[in-house]
């Protein structure tokens, strides 16, 4: 037998990680190293964004020591001291014993079912899969199960669709169990569109080998013998690692014919999407599969009857399916534990936005908002006050501050219009325009609109030309209540998701910050002094050195001055982009928006 | 496709691009579906998709090229045109927009003299503007050639694109001395 070694090293290593410098950490830790017997392994996201690069250095015992923002110089001290002198370097620690950093509450809050294995196993090594418990489920729906009995089995789960509308999963399953076909097909739906999400490609960065066990389990439970990921071409190692998992799969006999003696059999084939968001819904998702333009079709008939190449089809997100083994292995009474009496189980978040410790989360359903914002994400970042969250994305709402106390889950977050959505939770503080943020929205809805449907098409252009005009200091005092007319119109009259989904963020934002429109419109004033139409910049004359920075900066030379003298900005010539403020070294130049009818101390 | 073979049909396609793309759509026969997967692997080999590309392709796979044409014109993954020299991508994610994508892309603008969506007159840069590369936590982000850049500010972007270009232009005259 082999000796246990003394320590072994983790480096989160999937997408976020080594754009933080992860890969590089990792190499200047492998030349350390060289000629040691210390392992050095690679793991999917340890969670931490906030923290990247992270390395985990475990001892023999199974003592942990969590090093973040590192550089790839430090593993020199790490290498030197922690493993050479089994001294932790503390300063660089941000978890575990002797750390001085407050972040161990940013995992002691939440409940890490779906990510227990992200950053902890070897996402290219199935035998760690295997290792933690994997193929479990599927050993135990294959060997003791009928596909009916799989079915009950997530049915009293509670399981639902994380992919947003909270779809009940096994009613997905029987529908497509009992529709008439020979062939049948399971899609998993990884094309993760909304902006600020990437719960769905850390899964499948650090975990694959779950979602394919979960597609396997739907198979077999459906009656299907082919899956297809669907999945974005943005994700580049996500798409790698489930190629080499999908191999390592077949290798093992847990893909292809007769699995584990079975004879059940299944295949999976990955498509690559090619950058339109509405094929994150689900007959636009079939038409690209089939190689056409993704635009959805009426339903019914529903892909349970009639999907892929006409055939019944179980669609499902990757986090769904991630949460089937789970629930096979540990059985449904002990997932249904957790969560509230209509939301079952865990959610994943990506938490991000003006947050202090941003990253990949998980929770127990009914946890609230106020608990994510401020005892997991450790409060605002700027220092500012909270002022919102927003859920779902484009399809989703703005959550005001003083309803921090609602809990996180599908029926909560719908009765304040709000929806669950896949996962993107974005924070926002003070300095957020409300109003802005529902132009950025609606502008990425206008441009993904696939044209179908005329109300969605021409609708979100109408409504982003009317908030265009109201950030731009041209809003009228019927604006706001056109808005909310076409916001009825455009969801009664699409046919998909997107389309019926479009208005949430305007009608959230005018639900809820409804004063911050009527400043816009009726002051012509930006209170969060963002919208470029109602700023200005100005340069403060006793903090202003005359250093010329800023006026070197500056694009369109509006700013002038001689040296060593205060320096004036020319506001008919500024562009308002900012660059002189992040130039200036002496915060001696200001943002100011005032409100119509205090016009003797606006300064143009 | 994987990066191997990438690789070759690169440099068979820089001898013989017509063989190299009747390469590419043979590859795909008899799969279902197969046009989004063949006109992936020509941008690919080929970075863009050009209209002759285009005929090439529907005459190889029989796939009728207005068929292709309204998928290339449909997902905003294909590339119409060349691209320069290296891709910008500025990520305008929620978290990004909320940490001034927009600032980054106006500098971004400035100093590399590229429209957003286009390339710029040297052909050095191609400026795009995506939804998300989901790093929200390193807001704001961008790409270059695939290396990513995070917690960006107008000022640090510039620095960047100086060193970028001071590169480029290096090998570019190396280039036209070699040529």
């Amino acid at each position: 037998m082999t000796e246990q070694p003394k320590y072994r090293l983790k480096v989160g290593l999937a997408t976020c990680g080594i754009a933080g410098g992860a890969a590089k950490v990792y190499r200047a830790l492998e030349e350390k190293l060289e000629g040691s017997s210390i392992p050095l392994e690679r793991t999917g996201c340890i969670g931490m964004c906030y923290n990247e690069p992270l390395v985990e250095v475990i001892e023999a015992d199974g003592q942990s020591y969590l090093y973040g923002n590192l550089e790839p110089e430090d593993s020199t001290r790490i290498v030197e001291q922690h493993i050479g002198e089994g001294k932790p370097v503390t300063e660089l620690l941000v978890l575990g014993r002797g750390s001085e950093t407050d972040d161990p509450s940013y995992f002691s809050r939440q409940k890490r079912i779906l990510l227990k294995n992200s950053g902890h196993i070897d996402p290219e090594e199935i035998d760690s899969y295997i290792a933690a418990d994997g193929y479990e489920g599927l050993k135990r729906a294959l060997t003791s199960m009928t596909p009916e009995e799989v079915i009950a089995e997530i049915e009293s789960s509670g399981l639902r669709g994380r992919g947003g509308a909270g779809f009940p999963t096994h009613l997905k399953w029987s529908l497509t169990r009992k529709a008439e076909g020979e062939q049948k097909y399971i899609v998993c739906n990884a094309d993760e569109g909304d902006p600020g999400a990437f719960m769905d490609r850390s899964i499948l960065e650090g975990d694959t080998h779950s979602v394919l066990e979960g597609m396997l389990i739907a198979g077999f439970a459906i009656g299907a013998s082919v899956g297809y990921v669907y999945i974005r071409a943005e994700y580049p190692l996500a798409i790698r690692r489930l190629q080499i998992a999908i191999r390592q799969a077949e290798e093992r006999g847990l893909l292809g014919e007769n699995i584990l003696g079975s004879g059940f059999k299944f295949e999976v084939f990955i498509r690559e999407g090619a950058g339109a968001f509405v094929c994150g819904e689900e007959t636009a998702l079939l038409m690209s599969i089939e190689g056409k333009r993704g635009m959805p079709r009426f339903r019914p008939p529903f892909p349970a009857e009639k999907g892929l190449f006409g055939c019944p089809t179980s669609i499902n997100n990757v986090e769904t399916f991630a949460n089937v083994p789970r629930i096979l292995h540990q059985g449904a009474a002990a997932y249904s534990s957790l969560g509230t009496a209509e939301s079952k189980g865990t959610k994943v978040f990506a938490l991000a936005g003006k947050i202090k410790r941003g990253g990949l989360i998980e929770i127990p359903m009914g946890t609230t908002i106020n608990e994510i914002v401020f005892d997991i994400g450790g409060g605002i970042s700027t220092g500012k006050p909270f002022k919102a969250v927003q859920t779902g994305g484009p399809s989703g709402g703005c959550i005001p501050a003083d309803l921090g106390d609602t809990p996180v889950d599908y029926e909560s977050l719908k009765k304040i219009g709000a929806i669950m959505g896949s996962g993107g939770l974005l924070v926002m503080d003070e300095e957020t325009c409300m109003v802005d943020v529902a132009r950025y929205f609606l502008t990425f809805t206008r441009e993904e609109s696939c044209g179908k449907c005329t109300f969605c098409r021409t609708g979100t252009n109408q409504m982003l030309k009317i908030l265009e005009g109201i950030t731009e200091g041209e809003g009228r005092e019927e604006d706001v209540d056109t808005l909310i007319e076409m916001a009825e119109k455009i969801k009664a009259g699409s046919l998909c998701g997107l389309g019926q989904t479009a208005p949430n963020p305007v009608l959230t934002t005018i639900k809820y910050f409804r004063d911050e429109y009527d400043a816009h419109v009726r002051e012509k004033y930006c209170p969060a002094k963002k919208c470029k139409a109602l700023i200005d910049y100005t340069i403060i004359e006793d903090a202003c050195t005359g250093c010329t920075v800023c006026a070197r900066q500056c694009p369109v030379d509006a700013i002038s001055g001689a040296k060593k003298e205060p320096h004036l900005i020319d506001q008919d010539a500024c562009i308002r982009c900012g660059l002189c403020t992040n130039s200036c070294k002496f915060d001696a130049i200001t943002v100011t928006s005032m409100p119509k009818g205090e016009d003797e101390l606006c300064h143009r | 496709m994987e990066a191997d073979l990438k690789a070759d049909l690169k440099s068979l396609a820089e001898e013989q691009p017509l063989y190299a793309l009747k390469e590419i759509v043979m590859r795909h026969e008899g799969q279902k579906g197969a046009a989004i997967p063949i006109l992936q692997d020509i941008q690919g080999v080929f970075g863009y998709i050009s209209p002759e590309m285009l005929q090439r392709a529907g005459e190889f796979s029989g796939i009728p090229v207005n068929d292709l044409y309204s998928i290339v014109t449909f997902y905003a993954q294909f590339r119409l045109e060349p691209i320069g020299k290296n891709l910008i991508q500025i990520c305008h994610g929620t978290a990004c927009h909320l940490a001034g994508a927009e600032k980054i892309t106006e500098s971004l603008q400035f100093e590399t003299k590229a429209p957003a969506g286009k390339t710029s007159e040297d052909g050095l840069f191609t400026l795009e503007k995506v939804a998300c590369l989901g790093c929200c936590s390193l807001a704001p982000v961008m790409t270059i050639n695939e290396e990513t850049f995070g917690h960006l500010s107008p000022d640090g972007v510039r620095k960047v694109i100086r060193e970028t270009r001071k590169i480029s232009s290096a090998e570019k005259s190396r280039e036209e001395v070699t040529s």
